[in-house]
């Protein structure tokens, strides 16, 4: 389908639906998440029923520093869409809703959100670090984690990066 | 056989009869060398390939570089089988504990190649991701510096740790 024609197709109920280089975007707030999802699956002419991808970005000093992106696509009518939410500094961890019940394939993305970013879903039947170990501190892709070496952490003992080790 | 046909230059035999018995065909050594010699011609290496490094790794074992010249073709998947753990690539934060089991598993007498820049100091991936060089987790006898190390740079690492073996016979 034409991305114009989506974009204004999505425009009756979301007015401030963006289209910019061929790519349509719908930005909503927390509260209102699980409903615009939920009615994008299921108007038969919008039909997102897969959750392609959902990731997230950190931007330190903004009024909403977490931004989550949800990728949507529609297999009946082969068109995509992508879903932002942004989740303010406070309170610390964020929480917005899981959308695992609604999607599946949202849980691992999900968990890996919650693992990179510290963002907690609400819902989410098993939310669990993903890809670091279990008991690693902090959440490393937030941008006011240190850069650089990390200290290698094997059954309680700690020895740091090459260049801090004293010979 | 007469027992000072087999003993050793220890026993005090002179050169004379040393030359006499290299004559014969005989060789004498100390057992310990003798195992080594067997050990280092004879490794069984266990497959550990992490990453990009474990491309060449394969390639020194296949057909053009051929690592069966010095009787290691054959990788075992079961670290029970294996002496020799080549830590081909990155060790990720999470792959950490896996490796260390791993090589708790293998029976002594083991030895440990770090293959290229990632597993000896992290490398380029200075980052929370990878634990930053395996001689963090398990002992190191031999470093293959490069990203990722030719196969004949590997094979010089694997010579040099032959060496190494035969040369700890003298200790034990
Ligand atoms: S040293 Fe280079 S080739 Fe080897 S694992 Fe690291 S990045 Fe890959």
């Amino acid at each position: 389908m034409i991305v114009a024609e989506l974009a204004e197709r999505l425009r009756a109920r979301h007015p401030d639906a963006v289209e910019a280089r061929g790519e349509v975007t719908v930005v909503v707030s927390p509260d209102r998440l699980l409903d615009t999802l939920s009615s994008l699956r299921d108007e038969h002419d919008l039909r997102f029923t897969f959750l392609s991808d959902l990731t997230a970005s950190d931007w330190p000093g903004l009024d909403l520093r977490f931004w989550l992106a949800y990728h949507l696509l529609s297999m009946e009518h082969l068109h995509r869409v992508r879903v932002k939410v942004g989740l303010p500094p406070r309170p610390d961890p964020p929480h917005v809703p899981s959308v695992t019940p609604m999607f599946p394939s949202a849980s691992w993305l999900e968990r890996e959100v919650f693992d990179f970013f510290g963002i907690v879903f609400d819902g989410h039947p098993d939310l669990r670090r993903i890809e670091m170990p279990e008991g690693w501190e902090g959440h490393p892709l937030r941008k006011t984690e240190g850069l650089g070496g990390v200290n290698t952490r094997y059954k309680g003992a700690f020895i740091p990066p090459p260049d801090q080790r004293s010979t | 056989m007469p027992v000072q046909r087999i003993s050793g230059a220890q026993l005090g035999q002179t050169e004379a009869e040393l030359e006499d018995e290299a004559h014969r065909g005989i060789l004498t050594t100390t057992l310990g060398k003798a195992v080594a010699w067997a050990r280092k011609n004879s490794m069984w290496p266990a497959t550990f390939g992490l990453a990009c490094c474990a491309i060449e790794m394969m390639a020194a074992g296949a057909a053009d570089y051929d690592l069966s010249r010095w009787g290691m073709e054959i990788f075992r998947a079961s670290p029970r089988q294996a002496d020799l753990m080549i830590v081909a690539g990155r060790v990720s934060q999470k792959m950490g504990p896996v490796l260390r089991t791993i090589f708790d598993q293998m029976p002594e007498p083991k030895w440990v190649i770090s293959m290229g820049v990632c597993a000896s100091t992290g490398g380029m991936f200075n980052n929370y991701g990878l634990i930053q060089g395996v001689d963090t987790i398990v002992p190191v006898d031999m470093y293959v510096p490069g990203c990722p190390p030719r196969p004949e740079m590997l094979m010089y690492g694997i010579l040099r740790l032959h060496a190494k073996v035969q040369r700890e016979a003298r200790f034990k």
